[in-house]
């Protein structure tokens, strides 16, 4: 037993020697390698493949540009086939082999968590660029994506003036969507509103026609839907064909972020509400020189989704501290990251929060209308007000949790 | 009153997608014992076919009434004779073979349509029914589904082909004795369970959208309801899937949508332990 | 007898465990190496309740996915966590004893042993999958729902609670810990208890008439392979650092068969073998999107079942016994009525 225990010891310690980042990590001129770890393939890949491709087209942009420090950008990317297992493998292959200089990727919470303990033991900044729940709390971590408040404080008072005060809200059971929905009702409330129910549904489930009768018995004013993936896709399409559609409006804080509403035909699609951050129609210049690029790279420009263009801000806003820290170290690029850097992204301006690590980003309320997003108003610079509650990464460097946010 | 109308018309409904979804199932597994893991794939594969077909121009209900049955029935057909037929007699080699297939052809699919959803429009308008709306797509559903299992009543009952079929599966040496050839029957069997797969595919993809993982989504439900069924291809059928329907669609509507599955479950592994081979029983002793 | 067959038995896992402990690490990184060690001890506990006791479970997941959040869950709550690491053998063990029970008492065989093991895992995946709500709690710990359960504590040399056994250490500890599951499955083979276990796989009747309850045994062994399962689950909460409701899924279920009928069933050292290849192979797909690996694994099982019935090992084995000496009538007879036995325990 002493004889085991021993061992278990040594050869514990040695690997964390072997795990501490080498002090002789590229010497200039070698190119600085940057990760990528997405669901290429599997049931998340519709929000994976635009990423990964979004991906490319800033890397070979940054690398046309001259490559940042005079050096190239390598892109080590890898498929996680959808499956929480292989984020975390990939995440060490990652760190202890390639020795990557950034993460960028992970798209469900779940996958984030999954690769973040090992990202922040090994010290390689980690960009988490997807829209998500909100509260994670991590001096290693930037997330770029939009957090609940962002969004839903811009789509609830337009649907309540617009529809009216009684509302039924639905939404995706996990972690995100319990969360969108706490904020639904918060802001309902707020608006003077009132919410008659909430339903919580599984990520599998497809047959709502039990919940379309109980909706029909509330009797409210507005849906609110937080549904999410393909699944979820069928409640528009069995709430258009009961004949529905024309008597309740909708609202919904997911419903087009991975293109959805091209799926959906004009009939089940228009008049649906929704707030996110890009909306192709954005008119500066920066959204049209991004869908230049890529269409010229990559052809077909209605495959880009808030998720591709998350992802190209989030590469473009590291090349930013990169730039100003002069180094791929990663003390000073979190330190040039927490100096309130910012980019002009297709997004409009997008900046990080020192705070909290998080983005203030312009917010589009739109409209689908014949398949496309149609922005109804737009709002400048919103806070990432959730997570400012219970996260100050000023005062407490040392933070490392995702907060539950409790209204 | 109104509101009894619409539950009525939703527990209905839920019993129809179950029997549209096993009915393939059923058929395969009644009257071959053979199991079809890839049964899910065939359902996707049916919609597909219906996507493609409607968008390409061809009339809607062709597409989901005759296209997409005779190319499924089709695959069901060179999958029979490049990997079933060397497995009959062999059930846990034959799911493991079908479950290789299901992977497949997932794969398959994901590569070729690329894995978003996809999905056509619903054809018919919904009803009005006093203060209430129903989907007049789900009557239509319902009737479907009662047309199939009649359907394949009448043919295994009062057809020629039926009694071949059934004379076949119940004493393959007899049959062979009399000069047919079973393993035309049994080709031909599987073939008309994956057409019927691919019909059910094809009548469900206008109301829940399609991905290249969507059968997965039917393949658990489709298994449980043909087991609990039993072997007899219409009464197990119809009797577990009313069963199984409105178990889950009262507790969906009383508790939650996960309280309808779950309830569906718990049913299933209950039904199971008191009924060890199903509903109409007598595993191994062919249709009755 | 025994005494001099476990000495020649312990000498060859120790010999192979060794060799295993020094390439592996080579071949992959020591990471990788860890969950490949791991997927071969999930595979053991199927392998032995598939491969020796006839019985397939359609729901290994269900106990792998058990043993994880039972760790995780028990890590967060106690202070130790090697009552943790206890309780999550313990756990799925008893789990899968009393779901044995519920199903052989009640004679379920064959398919509808499939289809109740199949449906328990759908009803914990969705259980677990559905449990974001903060009311889902277990003492200190949430449930959390589809995004599981990150930052348990690990597990920590005894004696020493500030220092984790991971990277390397955590490798050593599993290669040893399968070495020593390895062991207890062949000496359980040997002793009176793994006769009637196999006996049971040749004929259950004749087992049943000559005075043993059949139901009794099936429910014990069904135990042990839980146990086992939930042993790997542990040891994979411990590598992750996460646990989500994806353990419980059918397709790591559907892996789990996979890696067991390739590497060749009714044999130990096959789908650890299997699941180690296999394993490989999926990581090593991850790095290429240009096929899809749904598609390769779902080729090979179609090709294996056709081409490869009794999975590389026994395939291996046999061809290289072929080139040494003809096999005797007697090797060939045993051959086909093992042949037999898998397809009617089918």
């Amino acid at each position: 037993m002493i004889n085991r225990r021993h061992f278990l010891a040594t050869t514990a310690a040695m690997a964390g020697a072997l795990s501490l980042p080498s002090i002789l990590r590229a010497q200039s001129g070698d190119p600085i390698k940057l990760g990528s770890i997405l669901d290429v393939s599997g049931i998340f890949d519709a929000y994976g493949k635009p990423m990964d491709m979004a991906a490319t087209l800033a890397v070979e942009e940054l690398n046309a540009a001259g490559g940042l420090l005079g050096r190239q950008i390598e892109k080590v990317s890898y498929d996680t086939q959808s499956d929480m297992a292989l984020y975390t493998q990939f995440a060490q292959q990652l760190v202890r082999s390639d020795k990557v200089h950034v993460v960028h990727g992970g798209i469900l919470s779940a996958s984030r968590e999954a690769i973040r303990p090992t990202l922040r033991k090994a010290n390689v900044p980690y960009f988490y660029n997807v829209l998500y729940e909100g509260g994670v709390c991590d001096r290693n971590i930037v997330c770029t994506g939009i957090t609940p408040a962002q969004q839903i404080e811009v789509l609830i008072p337009a649907a309540i003036e617009k529809f009216g005060k009684k509302v039924y809200v639905l939404a995706a059971d996990y972690n995100y969507g319990q969360i969108t929905a706490k904020w639904m009702s918060h802001y309902v409330g707020e608006n003077g509103g009132e919410v008659l129910a909430t339903e919580f549904f599984p990520l599998d489930v497809s047959d709502f026609g039990a919940t379309i009768a109980k909706i029909q018995e509330a009797k409210p004013d507005l849906v609110l839907s937080a549904l999410v993936g393909g699944a979820h896709l069928s409640f528009y399409r069995q709430w258009a064909a009961s004949g529905m559609k024309d008597r309740i409006p909708l609202a919904s804080s997911t419903l087009g972020s991975g293109n959805e509403h091209l799926v959906l035909t004009p009939q089940e699609g228009n008049g649906i509400m929704v707030a996110y951050s890009w909306s192709p129609s954005i008119d500066i210049p920066a959204n049209k020189a991004f869908l230049d690029k890529w269409k010229t790279r990559f052809g077909d420009v209605a495959t880009i989704n808030e998720f591709a263009v998350n992802n190209y801000q989030g590469i473009h806003l590291w090349a930013e501290a990169v730039k100003k820290a002069n180094t791929v170290d990663h003390d000073p690029v979190i330190e040039a990251l927490e100096s309130g850097i910012g980019i002009d992204g297709p997004s409009g301006k997008i900046a990080i929060d020192p705070q909290t690590h998080h983005a203030v980003l312009d917010m589009q309320l739109m409209e689908i209308r014949d398949q496309s997003l149609s922005v109804i108003k737009s709002f400048s610079q919103r806070q990432p007000i959730d997570t400012q509650k219970f996260c100050d990464l000023k005062a407490n460097p040392d933070d490392n949790k995702q907060y539950e946010i409790d209204i | 009153m109104d509101f009894a109308v619409v539950v009525t018309v939703e527990i209905l409904h839920s019993i129809a997608v179950l029997v549209l979804i096993s009915s393939g199932l059923a058929v395969i597994f009644g009257m071959m014992r053979v199991i079809n893991l890839a049964h899910g794939e065939f359902l996707t594969l049916g919609g597909y076919v219906a996507i493609l077909g409607h968008r390409s121009g061809l009339n809607l209900y062709f597409c989901m009434l005759v296209l997409a049955p005779v190319v499924v029935g089709l695959w069901g057909l060179i999958v029979e004779r490049l990997v079933v037929r060397w497995l009959y007699g062999r059930l846990i080699n034959t799911m493991l073979a079908t479950w290789g297939l299901s992977l497949a052809m997932t794969g398959a699919f994901s590569m070729i349509f690329g894995n978003t959803m996809t999905g056509i429009p619903n054809p018919l308008s919904g009803l009005t029914v006093g203060n209430y709306q129903i989907g007049g797509y789900s009557l239509f559903l319902i009737a479907a589904a009662a047309l199939v299992m009649l359907v394949i009543y009448i043919v295994l009952k009062a057809t020629r082909a039926g009694l071949i079929a059934r004379g076949a599966m119940q004493r393959p040496d007899m049959a062979q004795a009399f000069g047919l050839n079973i393993s035309h029957v049994y080709m031909t069997t599987f073939a008309a369970g994956a057409a019927l797969s691919g019909l059910a595919g094809a009548l469900l993809a206008p109301l829940v959208g399609l991905s290249p993982g969507s059968g997965a989504n039917y393949i658990a439900k489709a298994f449980i309801t043909v087991i609990s069924g039993g072997a007899s291809v219409v009464t197990g059928t119809i009797a577990s899937a009313g069963l199984f329907g409105s178990i889950s669609q009262i507790f969906t509507l009383v508790t939650s949508s996960v309280g309808g599955e779950i309830a569906l479950l718990v049913a299933a592994v209950v039904l199971l332990r008191l009924m060890p081979v199903g509903i109409t029983g007598r595993f191994f002793k062919g249709w009755t | 007898m025994n005494s001099r067959i476990l000495m020649m038995e312990a000498g060859r896992v120790l010999v192979g465990t060794l060799v295993c402990a020094l390439v592996l690490p080579f071949i992959v990184d020591v990471h990788t190496a860890t969950l490949l060690t791991i997927y071969a001890m999930l595979a053991l506990s199927l392998g032995f309740i598939w491969g020796f006791g006839g019985i397939l479970c359609f729901g290994q997941a269900a106990f792998y996915g058990l043993g994880a959040y039972t760790y995780a869950l028990a890590a967060i709550n106690f202070n130790g966590a090697w009552a943790a690491f206890a309780l999550a053998i313990l756990v799925p063990a008893v789990f899968a004893g009393l779901l044995g029970a519920l199903m052989f008492y009640g004679r379920l065989s064959d398919v509808y042993l499939a289809v109740v093991t199949l449906v328990v895992t759908l009803i914990l995946f969705k259980f677990f999958n559905s449990t974001a709500g903060p009311t889902y709690r277990i003492g200190e710990a949430r449930l959390g729902g589809f995004n599981g359960i990150p930052g348990f504590p690990t597990l920590t040399v005894p004696g020493d609670p500030g220092t984790y056994i991971y990277g390397a250490g955590l490798f050593y500890f599993t290669i040893a810990l399968l070495a020593l599951v390895y062991l207890g499955l062949r000496l359980t083979l040997l002793s009176p208890f793994g006769r009637i276990i196999v006996s049971l796989r040749e004929n259950e009747e004749r087992t049943e008439l000559l005075g043993y309850d059949v139901r009794f045994y099936k429910s014990a062994a069904f135990a042990l392979s839980g146990g086992l399962a939930g042993l790997a689950g542990c040891l994979f909460a411990n590598w992750a650092e996460i646990v989500t409701p994806g353990l419980f899924s059918l397709g790591q279920s559907a892996e789990i068969i996979i890696w067991v009928i390739v590497g060749g069933l009714g044999t130990l050292i096959g789908p650890m073998i299997g699941a180690a290849l296999l394993g490989y192979l999926k990581f090593v797909l991850g790095h290429q999107s240009a096929v899809d690996n749904s598609f390769i694994m779902g080729v090979l099982l179609i090709v294996v079942v056709l081409f490869l019935q009794e999975g590389l090992v026994p395939t291996v084995a046999r061809f290289m016994k072929a080139g040494l000496r003809r096999p005797s009538s007697k090797k060939s007879r045993r051959q086909r009525r093992r042949k037999r036995a898998v397809s009617n325990a089918g």
